[in-house]
């Protein structure tokens, strides 16, 4: 295969890239959720293990949640060895999926800066980087010098009222063209006779004693021996049509984009104390992310101040961005968790398999999520990887505690 | 913006308020005898409806003081009646 430059390849029409059939009334699983982490589960559960008979039921449009409306950062530097272990074994899979699914994902490994505005920031910082290298995941510490070296746009003038004082960098790190992602796994579950159906909304489950047995759907029942939930922030929605709780709490998520610009940042930047994440994508829009806004809320829009903020932390970063103009902003619902990981395992109930929390940084971890949700579903017992994971950490009090130590404050 | 109706400032653009999330979540009345299953709903686990929402929001801008309201997560449409016009303080 000749080497692929990012940008240059335009995949074909997504219309093109699967069928969409009518639901059949049984199939060895089914999975709820048409995003990135439904599609990928699909994918690994067809590939890995041999599973086929499957449907991917999504309420709307294929890969139309968060999945298209998030800033496609892509990083494995977590601080402890849990979650390490799971986005590294994402970032590996990533290295390879546009191969593997012989499409364009445009994954472009430009590095990730995570920068530090504090002294306990630079030592939370630097034991970061220590705990990485233990785990393999390159990772380095940067003074402001060299900062600039990579990225010389941003404003490291010891001036500023929270000035750059390092950053922790990941050459690794990157980013990918998410709806690029989305299609080429529909492509492939496509010619692999998985069934992808959009419009099509569970309301409710089946239900034998503690068996989940299939699920209600505007479009009629389906049974099913496996339903996996891969429905981000509206997880919470089906799992009170069972009375079964779960500690998350839905919020909207806010991304903006500028009109397109010459090629001007290099990589990928993150602040976690000014609250702020920028990178250019291939087109060359400035795509921004920032915080969750703090109430709870399913209406896929955030408050005006909340981009306020972001904005003013990226032009006090970025003094050149105050020229640009915002094309758009958007929002999405983001599922989050008391210890801001990632909730992916098994359920009370036998055939029902969660997999939700994954918040504001789930894109990262897609192929990873697939890969370790489809051996669980699979064998009815978590992969190693996502064994941590589990929903009983929460009574046990084994959380893995990535807030603040992940590099981003939710 | 949500313009929310602080019962004693009246109603007051939203970033003048800090969230309280979920109201009415009460500390375990005796504690020794409380099961870790319990202690984790207590800690951890919150309502998340779609719909209708009661919960807490402290106008930190401003009187400081907290109080309740019901709010559509949908529509984040307010509902002041139901709740909010009881003015009281509590103590956290
Ligand atoms: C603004 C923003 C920026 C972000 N930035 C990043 C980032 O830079 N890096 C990163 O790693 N992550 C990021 N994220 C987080 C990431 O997008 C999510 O964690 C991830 O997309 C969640 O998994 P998913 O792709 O399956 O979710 P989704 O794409 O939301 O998939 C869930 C699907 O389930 C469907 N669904 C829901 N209920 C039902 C039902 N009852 N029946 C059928 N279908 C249903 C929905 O329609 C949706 O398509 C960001 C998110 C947002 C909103
Ligand atoms: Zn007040």
């Amino acid at each position: 295969m000749p080497p692929r430059t990012p940008g240059a390849e335009l995949p074909e029409h997504p219309d093109w890239l699967w069928h969409s059939p009518e639901p059949k009334s049984s199939y060895d699983a089914v999975i709820v959720g048409g995003g990135g982490h439904g599609l990928a589960t699909a994918y690994y559960l067809a590939k890995n293990h041999g599973i086929t008979n499957i449907a991917v039921l999504e309420r709307g449009w294929l890969a139309g949640g968060n999945m298209a409306r998030n800033t496609t950062i892509i990083r494995s530097n977590y601080l402890w060895d849990e979650s390490a272990g799971l986005y590294e074994h994402a970032l590996k899979l990533w290295e390879g999926l546009a191969d593997e699914l012989d499409y364009p994902l445009l994954f472009s490994q430009r590095g990730v800066l995570n920068l530090a505005h504090s002294l306990q920031e630079v030592r939370d910082s630097v034991r970061r980087v220590n705990a990485n290298r233990l785990n393999g995941v390159d990772a380095e510490w940067l003074d402001p010098d060299q900062v600039a070296e990579i990225c010389p746009i941003l404003n490291t003038s010891p001036d500023l009222r929270y000035p750059v004082l390092g950053a922790t960098w990941q050459p690794r790190a990157g980013i990918a063209k998410h709806d690029h992602v989305a299609w080429g796994f529909a492509r492939a579950l496509d010619r692999m006779g998985v069934d992808l159906i959009q419009g099509c909304e569970v309301t409710g489950f089946e239900r034998v004693g503690d068996r989940v047995v299939g699920v209600e759907t505007t479009r009629g029942p389906i049974r099913t021996g496996k339903v996996a939930l891969a429905a981000a922030g509206h997880t919470s929605v089906l799992a009170d049509t069972l009375g079964l709780r779960l500690p998350i709490q839905s919020h909207p998520l806010q991304a903006l984009v500028s009109e397109l610009l010459e090629p001007v940042h290099p990589t990928v930047v993150m602040s976690n104390s000014v609250h702020v994440y920028v990178s250019q994508a291939h087109k060359g829009e400035l795509v921004l992310g920032a915080g969750i806004d703090a109430h709870n809320s399913y209406s896929q829009r955030g408050a005006f101040h909340t981009i306020e903020r972001e904005m003013t932390a990226a032009v006090e970063l970025f003094p050149m961005f105050a020229r640009a103009h915002v094309l758009r902003t958007w929002g999405g619902v983001v599922d989050v968790t008391p210890d801001a990981s990632a909730i992916m395992g098994l359920t009370p109930f036998e055939g029902l398999y969660v997999n939700c929390g994954w918040g504001t940084g789930g894109f990262k971890s897609t192929p990873g999520v697939g890969w370790c949700y489809a051996h669980t579903i699979a064998h009815d017992e978590p992969h190693p990887l996502n064994a941590a994971f589990s929903l009983e950490r929460f009574t046990t009090g084994a959380l893995v505690d990535e807030h603040g130590a992940a590099g981003v404050a939710h | 913006m949500m313009l929310i109706p602080c019962p004693w400032c009246g109603p007051r653009n939203e970033i003048e308020f800090h969230y309280g999330g979920q109201a009415e979540v009460r500390y375990p009345v005796d504690p020794q005898a409380v099961s870790d299953e319990d202690w984790a709903r207590f800690l951890f686990f919150r309502d998340n409806p779609k719909g209708m929402f009661t919960e807490r929001w402290s106008h930190a801008a401003g009187c400081r003081r907290w109080f309740t309201v019901r709010r559509d997560t949908v529509t984040n449409e307010i509902h002041p009646d139901d709740g909010a016009s009881n003015a009281r303080t509590v103590t956290r």
